[in-house]
């Protein structure tokens, strides 16, 4: 049980956005992603998920290879800057329908961890921003997969709520569970471990694998 | 998956689905027909299967192009294809709930509508009949530009110029199967030609448009 990322390269549209990029995670370790604006944050989160290709590179999470899709993304969920929610359905119609799609059953302990209780019947386009962030993290604790991976996941919430958050990813991951979290803030997990991704600098050393740039034209 | 159709037929039916905006738009281009060719009801019935189908597709045209798009938009197509359901399977579902808010209801107001374009009497099971077993293509072939659309901003109109080539099989043959029984003859062979294309494209389409999605999403 563990996330092996080892010399991961990823290119979009010509432009390297990491290079050979290495990352282990334990069970029950929650990381968390450091780096300027641009440094392939939200980038590595989304190959990790399988969103975008990696040009090189192996990911392995407990013991399945990446190259095998569909039992690899059967244990990851994703969380991005984007909350997944039809303004039309009301709160619980929005949650319910990830919880049908992924097989879950713990929807009504999920509505109340996140307070969502109490706006379950409110149409979810007259929610506050912070609480449509509520109702996107709900989604992730709702299809419970050992490795979580949230790009700015506090984003919009109150002091209150970013608290209650990080307790229940420090819940995930005393149960044996692995998160790779992308934030600026400090979370105040208890097992949490940092890592910095710097912006790449292109060198001589790396070759971009785009067929349309090769050559002098 | 019933609980992806149900959500999909929810989303339609609320305000900004866009449900009835297909009827509305098929009820009112027929109608115009009457008002630009004059009253002549010999010329109406004459060119009634055809306005029908030509109504009956552009009206199902109208709401396809928000079937990813906004899903797109709001990052729900993103989890959806890291859900377990297959995407040929959330394609055909999609275009299955399209169908049922947009085809179905254009089947069952084709009838009345008919009437007011003096359709032969004869015909009229056969323009159901034949509506009911061509809309579904409909659906499906634009659920596949709607997926190969997905990434352009207003690809409402390219969407259109994708799809309404590929509707033309079904047209002929559901406005002949239509017409051929309003002039008395057998309409079975152009029924059956479209029945099988509604088939084909059935099978096939939410391939295609899975493999748009998977490009689009990468």
């Amino acid at each position: 049980m563990s996330l092996g990322v080892s010399n991961l390269s990823c290119q979009r549209g010509g432009r390297t956005i990491f290079n050979e990029l290495s990352l282990q995670i334990e069970p029950g370790e929650a990381v968390v992603l450091r780096g300027p604006n641009g440094a392939g944050k939200s980038t590595l989160l989304r190959v990790i998920a399988g969103l975008i290709p990696a040009q090189s590179g192996e990911i392995n999470l407990n013991g399945v290879s990446f190259n095998n899709r569909d039992d690899f993304q059967e244990q990851v969920t994703y969380s991005g800057h984007l909350d997944a929610i039809k303004p039309q359905l009301t709160v619980v119609e929005n949650l319910r329908f990830w919880a049908d799609l992924f097989g879950a059953d713990n929807l009504d302990q999920t509505m109340a961890e996140f307070l969502l209780d109490e706006i379950a019947d409110r149409p979810a386009h007259t929610c506050s921003a912070g609480q449509k962030r509520r109702l996107g993290l709900a989604r992730i604790a709702v299809t419970s997969r050992p490795l979580w991976l949230l790009d700015e996941p506090t984003v919009s919430l109150d002091t209150e709520t970013t608290a209650r958050f990080a307790r229940i990813i420090d819940a995930h991951c005393a149960a044996g569970g692995m998160a790779l979290i992308a934030t600026h803030i400090d979370l105040g997990l208890h097992t949490s471990r940092t890592f910095e991704m710097e912006t790449y600098i292109p060198g001589a050393s790396v070759q971009e694998h785009d067929p349309f740039l090769k050559g002098d034209w | 998956m019933r609980s992806l159709l149900i959500r999909e037929l929810r989303l339609a039916l609320r305000s900004g689905g866009g449900a009835g905006l297909g009827l509305a738009f098929f009820l009112i281009v027929v109608m115009l027909v009457p008002f630009g060719v004059g009253p002549n009801q010999q010329t109406l019935a004459l060119i009634a299967p055809g306005i029908l189908w030509i109504g009956a597709l552009l009206a199902s045209l109208l709401s396809l192009d928000r079937l990813f798009q906004s899903d797109s938009e709001d990052g729900t197509l993103d989890i959806l294809s890291l859900s377990p359901m297959p995407l040929e399977q959330l394609v055909a579902i999609k275009a299955l709930a399209h169908w049922i808010t947009t085809g179905l209801p254009l089947v069952v107001i084709a009838p009345v509508l008919g009437m007011t374009l003096n359709l032969p009497e004869a015909a009229y099971l056969w323009l159901i009949a034949s509506l009911a077993a061509g809309t579904p293509a409909l659906s499906f072939i634009g659920a596949a530009g709607a997926a190969l659309t997905v990434g352009v901003k207003r690809g409402g109109l390219l969407l259109s110029l994708l799809v309404l080539p590929l509707y033309i099989p079904t047209l002929i043959f559901g406005a002949k199967a239509t017409s051929l029984a309003a002039d008395g003859l057998d309409p079975m062979p152009a029924f059956m030609l479209m029945a099988g294309l509604s088939l084909f494209t059935i099978a096939l389409t939410p391939f295609a448009a899975a493999k748009a999605l998977r490009t689009h999403l990468n």
